[in-house]
């Protein structure tokens, strides 16, 4: 199958394209939450997109905290952004972050003004960004204006044989075609770290991921770890399916970057790629929900997620498609599956099939077509938090 | 081409993962290759559930079991051919 050259889109301001058109109430902090989730139901088409955190963050920790909320707001697939805080100062924080897009963005804050009022503000907004964002239209795109991210979860080891090289071939087949994709999961790529570092476009490329790799042995797995990590990475799901080892795991993990697509640079958790085109490796989180958000916040419009056993998660922001080879799973759990491919593991289809079958539904999906997670309401919004707040 | 009972990643592996259900004690495996495509056949001498590793070869204790081509840890028994291979007798060589 020839892979399609292109895709009906939103087309932002800022030139970015994204494939769904939301209006969002972000909350600048879990203060907030209650707030948002007022104005989402008084104003039909807004998401509210809650979290847990953002009171006395420092530091680091509190600089990927605004990267994350704005990152989240920038994000294409994103129309408004409605932020409600707590205090106007870190909130006009946060929407000057957005507007840097030319997107619509405005914030409220609840001192001074109480909740009441601040939904009834938020919401006459609220409702004009969602009547005009109603009258934003598709357009075609080129594919070289998709940006993919890929993570895997609830893993077993039909994902390293099946479902995992299946996105592996579709980032062999989209590299070429200049779209911008992302892989991440440290610590689930430890037993292949030097097999990773040698897929660098360069040494120097190479060794920023192996030392990116290696911080995060050193400063959490190692002070924190209280016993073999059994159960925790791999999970407990993992091993039921059949992963005995973190190496195993993270052999089946980087099948999802292909065979010879070359990583260009390393993001930190929520930065937004800058050196154009190509494969990036992210530091995040092997937990699904945190890693997709940190994804959708520097920028991806579209996530592939292959699961063995059945791993449930949706983003907000940014369409989950879900890849099972797993024949158990595709049959008990089908209403999270968005494509089946354990046919490759009974020789029915090859990989190259499996890929251009992902591509199809992925670009069905960037057409318009809900995913499996959107249709059942999964909103799995988590931040990253890298250490006790003060 | 007939479905196989487990498919091995890489020619040199050890182990290969079971992709049908309800493979028995006795049951004859036909097994794909995927590197190569050829096919191999082993013989279950445990139960083993979809998803879970079966031993290719006799393989004795701390020795290293490859699959993907690569380590994928050390055995802490010896593991007979045809033999599950989990938790119980393969151990990582990381953390």
């Amino acid at each position: 199958m020839a892979t399609p050259k292109s895709f009906m889109g939103y087309r932002r301001q800022n030139g970015r394209v994204g494939i769904r058109n939301h209006v969002i109430l972000l909350p600048l902090d879990d203060l907030s939450n209650a707030a948002c989730e007022k104005v989402a139901n008084n104003v039909k088409g807004t998401i509210a997109v809650p979290h847990h955190y953002g009171r006395l963050q420092f530091g680091e920790d509190l600089e990927l905290h605004f990267r994350t909320l704005i990152g989240a707001g920038c994000n294409p697939n994103v129309a408004a952004v409605v932020v409600i805080g707590i205090e106007p100062g870190w909130t006009g924080r946060v929407v000057d972050g957005i507007a840097k897009t030319g997107k619509p963005v405005e914030g409220f804050a609840l001192e001074r003004n109480g909740e009441h009022k601040t939904v009834m503000n938020a919401s006459w907004v609220a409702q004009k960004f969602s009547q005009d964002a109603s009258e934003t239209h598709r357009e075609e795109c080129p594919i070289s204006d998709l940006w993919v991210s890929v993570k895997c979860g609830e893993s077993d080891t039909t994902s390293g044989i099946g479902s995992n090289p299946t996105v592996g071939n579709l980032i062999d087949k989209l590299d070429p075609l200049g779209v911008t994709s992302c892989f991440g999961e440290t610590s689930e790529i430890t037993g292949a770290e030097d097999v990773c570092k040698e897929r660098g476009a360069t040494p120097a490329i190479g060794q920023k991921f192996y030392d990116t790799w290696k911080a995060y042995m050193d400063e959490v797995i190692e002070p924190f770890k209280t016993d073999d990590l059994s159960e925790s990475q791999p999970t407990k799901g993992n091993i039921e399916g059949g992963l005995t080892t973190i190496e195993e795991k993270a052999f089946g993990n980087l099948e999802k970057i292909g065979k010879k697509t070359k990583y260009i640079d390393i993001l930190e958790p929520a930065e937004e790629p800058t050196k154009g085109a190509g494969l990036y490796f992210m530091d995040t989180s092997s937990a699904a929900a945190e890693c997709v958000t940190l994804q959708a916040a520097a920028g991806f419009a579209v996530h592939l997620f292959p699961t063995g056993q059945g791993n449930v998660i949706g983003n907000p922001i940014e369409p989950v498609v879900k890849l099972t080879a797993n024949p158990r799973t595709a049959r008990e759990m089908s209403e999270h599956v968005d494509l089946d491919v354990s046919g490759v593991l009974r020789r029915e289809m090859n990989f190259d099939q499996a890929g251009d079958a992902l591509i199809d539904i992925m670009i069905r999906t960037c057409n318009g077509r809900l995913t499996c997670a959107e249709a059942l309401g999964h909103n799995e919004f988590v931040m990253t938090k890298l250490y006790r707040s003060a | 081409m007939a479905a196989p009972h487990f498919v091995v990643h890489d020619k040199t592996d050890s182990v290969g993962v079971v992709v049908v259900e309800n493979v028995e004690p006795k049951t004859e495996m036909s097994g794909w290759v995927m590197e190569t495509d050829e096919t191999i056949s082993v013989t279950a001498l445990d139960a083993i559930p979809i998803g879970h590793k079966v031993a290719l070869l006799d393989i004795g204790k701390d020795e290293t079991i490859f699959k993907y081509g690569h380590s994928i840890g050390k055995t802490v028994e010896k593991i007979g051919k045809g033999h599950h291979v989990h938790v119980h007798n393969l151990k990582t060589t990381k953390w």
